[in-house]
């Protein structure tokens, strides 16, 4: 599927109706999700065939966008019943089979290692501090393969230090620098659009034994 | 909710030790054909446990997979193949619940999203944990100090 192609069935998803903030749910842009997955496949060979894990997966843009690429397995993870019945409208919508869980994230016991890579927009940690960092412990623990992740550029060392030394990464490396276009979306925003940097990160996992 | 979903999840309620297979209470289960993938499930199973999805594939009404773990040979025939990848991938728990081993503790699955929300009083809470000590110490120390003794430090 060609990149121009991927972001169109994107676009066309529907997005939280009742956006919460304590949740910080913010829809995952196709701009953003086309080239974060399109990448993935395409430059390290993370999707097509793998099983795929989206945590904090709100409508599910990044997991179908995972399977639109050939994922053989995909499991958004979510905590908002209403984005799942969202995420899951989205999938009939694409004819495409997703599977969804109601958890968080640090809850969620796994067994053994079957997820390859876990793709995430996490919350950025704005409303809860540490939120981002409590996902990217866990997708480090949860995935074999690799970890796809978007923060904010102005978090770069924390998150590289914190990933290296404290999350059992081998590699942490930004492999693009995006604008995150945030539309104006709670009561609280003063502006009407504010454009936010943000990079793309790619995490290895170090290769664990067997359990 | 695929089989495949259902061997990659425990029980994670405090104090659990017997966490896995969560026990299948079927109401409602659906079949979607997916493409055959032989490479994939070659790959899975090495990484799947086999009598938890053999048990899951007999609850849910498909009876066609072996009870003990099947021989290499046998893995690699079109024909055990098909069926791992019926059991894996297509059967579908769309009502139901899953169960904890050890506590009973019941996760609903409705439309095919199990609900695994814990409540507050069974997730592990460090901070709870980490006051529940400090009060212990506290305490301690008065009622050492009371008796006249010396406080442990």
């Amino acid at each position: 599927m060609k990149l121009k192609q991927l972001e169109s069935l994107l676009g066309n998803l529907q997005q939280f109706q009742n956006p919460k903030i304590e949740l910080e749910q913010y829809p995952t842009g196709a701009h953003i999700a086309s080239r974060m997955l399109y990448t993935a496949e395409n430059s390290y060979d993370d999707i097509s065939g793998k099983v795929v894990a989206d945590f904090g997966c709100g409508c599910g843009t990044l997991s179908l966008a995972a399977t639109l690429l050939d994922a053989e397995h995909v499991i958004g993870i979510d905590v908002d019943d209403e984005s799942l019945e969202i995420a899951s409208v989205n999938a009939d919508e694409l004819e495409v089979e997703l599977e969804l869980i109601q958890s968080e994230i640090k809850n969620l016991p796994w067994r053994g290692q079957i997820v390859d890579t876990v793709v995430m927009n996490p919350p950025f940690g704005t409303r809860k501090k540490g939120a981002d960092m409590e996902f990217l412990s866990v997708a480090l623990k949860v995935a074999s393969q690799a970890v796809y992740s978007l923060h904010k550029t102005t978090t770069r060392e924390h998150i590289k230090r914190a990933a290296l030394r404290d999350y059992n990464a081998s590699s942490a490396e930004v492999i693009c620098e995006l604008r995150y276009d945030l539309p104006k979306l709670y009561k609280f925003h003063k502006k009407k659009d504010v454009d936010i940097a943000v990079d793309l990160w790619r995490f290895v996992p170090k290769a664990k034994q067997e359990s | 909710m695929r089989l495949l979903t259902h061997n990659m999840l425990a029980s994670n309620i405090k104090g659990v030790t017997n966490s896995f297979p969560l026990r299948i209470e079927p109401e409602k289960i659906i079949e979607k054909p997916v493409d055959f993938n032989p490479d994939f499930l070659k790959n899975m199973f090495s990484k799947i446990d086999w009598k938890a999805l053999a048990d899951a594939s007999k609850i849910m009404g498909y009876a066609e997979l072996p009870d003990e773990v099947p021989e290499q040979t046998v893995v690699e025939s079109d024909e055990f193949l098909r069926k791992f990848h019926h059991a894996l991938l297509e059967v579908h728990l769309e009502e139901g619940a899953l169960v904890c081993p050890e506590t009973g503790r019941r996760f609903p699955v409705n439309k095919g999203i199990p609900n695994m929300l814990l409540h507050e009083d069974e997730v592990f809470n460090l901070m709870t944990e980490a006051r529940l000590e400090a009060f212990s110490r506290t305490s301690n120390r008065r009622l050492q100090q009371r008796r006249g003794e010396e406080p442990d430090l």
